[in-house]
């Protein structure tokens, strides 16, 4: 029954958000970690999404969920600072910070909850029409 | 089986083409945030007369004609909606519009389900014989 396929197909969206959810968050939790060396410096993650084309369902074969390819890393290079102080200090006496955008992020994150929503709404929608069919004749 | 099929009317038909036009809409609510995804629904109008056969279409008169898309009783192609609102990564998908037609396309599923409920139920009350 394509009803359910409309169930796997939202569920798809669930699994999507929530690996960006994930790298939202990773992002905001690093996002003050100093280290010493701009390649110890942490980058911002970012997952590509991508339309599962190949696994497009229903009678047509346009009805496809959506992936994730690969988790991008951000090509921002790390903010240097001048601290001699810190204990994290390079010989130089910088540090580096990670090049992480908090209102971007939560920006993203507000994006990515919303659509996490919408998926669950329409997957509740789908739950009661199937369960209505069901009790068809009774 | 045919007699049965006259005494349903077209709400099976129906019920098929919105549950496939569910799955459309599902898919376009799930890709609201993938890069260069196109949203796309069917014209109902058209999906029910080719599921009711009514559509001409091209018929095939030689045996290496190939059965195009429009060939009387395929199913009808999606078709890519128009965005009221570009957005700048190509996607076409407009959140309040998809849930729109989701929340219509559900309700007229269910006035379909309602209208094959009765048509069973008064079956039933044919074969039996009393309104119990």
């Amino acid at each position: 029954m394509s009803l359910f396929n409309a169930i796997d197909i939202a569920a798809t969206s669930l699994d999507a958000q929530s690996i960006r959810l994930n790298t939202i968050s990773s992002n905001l939790a690093n996002a003050n970690a100093v280290s010493s060396s701009e390649d110890q410096t942490y980058r911002a993650r970012y997952p590509v999404f991508q339309t599962l084309v190949d696994d497009a369902v229903g009678a047509y074969g346009a009805a496809a969920g959506v992936h994730v390819t690969g988790i991008q890393l951000s090509e921002q290079p790390a903010r240097r600072e001048f601290a001699p102080a810190h204990p994290l200090a390079s010989d130089e006496g910088f540090i580096f910070r990670p090049a992480v955008n908090s209102v971007q992020e939560v920006a993203n994150m507000t994006e990515a909850s919303r659509a996490y929503q919408d998926s669950i709404e329409a997957m509740n929608t789908v739950k009661q029409l199937i369960l209505r069919t069901l009790t068809l004749g009774r | 089986m045919t007699a049965f099929d006259s005494v349903l009317g077209v709400s099976p038909q129906v019920l098929a083409i919105r549950s496939q036009r569910t799955e459309l809409l599902a898919a376009n609510i799930a890709n609201a945030t993938t890069p260069g995804y196109k949203a796309r629904d069917i014209d109902f109008r058209s999906a029910m007369q080719s599921a009711m056969g009514e559509r001409a279409g091209l018929s095939m008169t030689h045996e290496l004609h190939l059965p195009g898309p429009t060939a009387a009783g395929s199913p009808e192609q999606p078709l890519y909606r128009m965005p009221s609102q570009p957005s700048p990564d190509g996607n076409t998908v407009e959140s309040q519009r998809e849930h729109a037609e989701f929340m219509d396309n559900a309700v007229r599923y269910q006035a379909s389900l309602t209208l094959l409920d009765a048509r069973i139920r008064g079956l039933r009350t044919a074969i039996r014989g009393q309104l119990t």
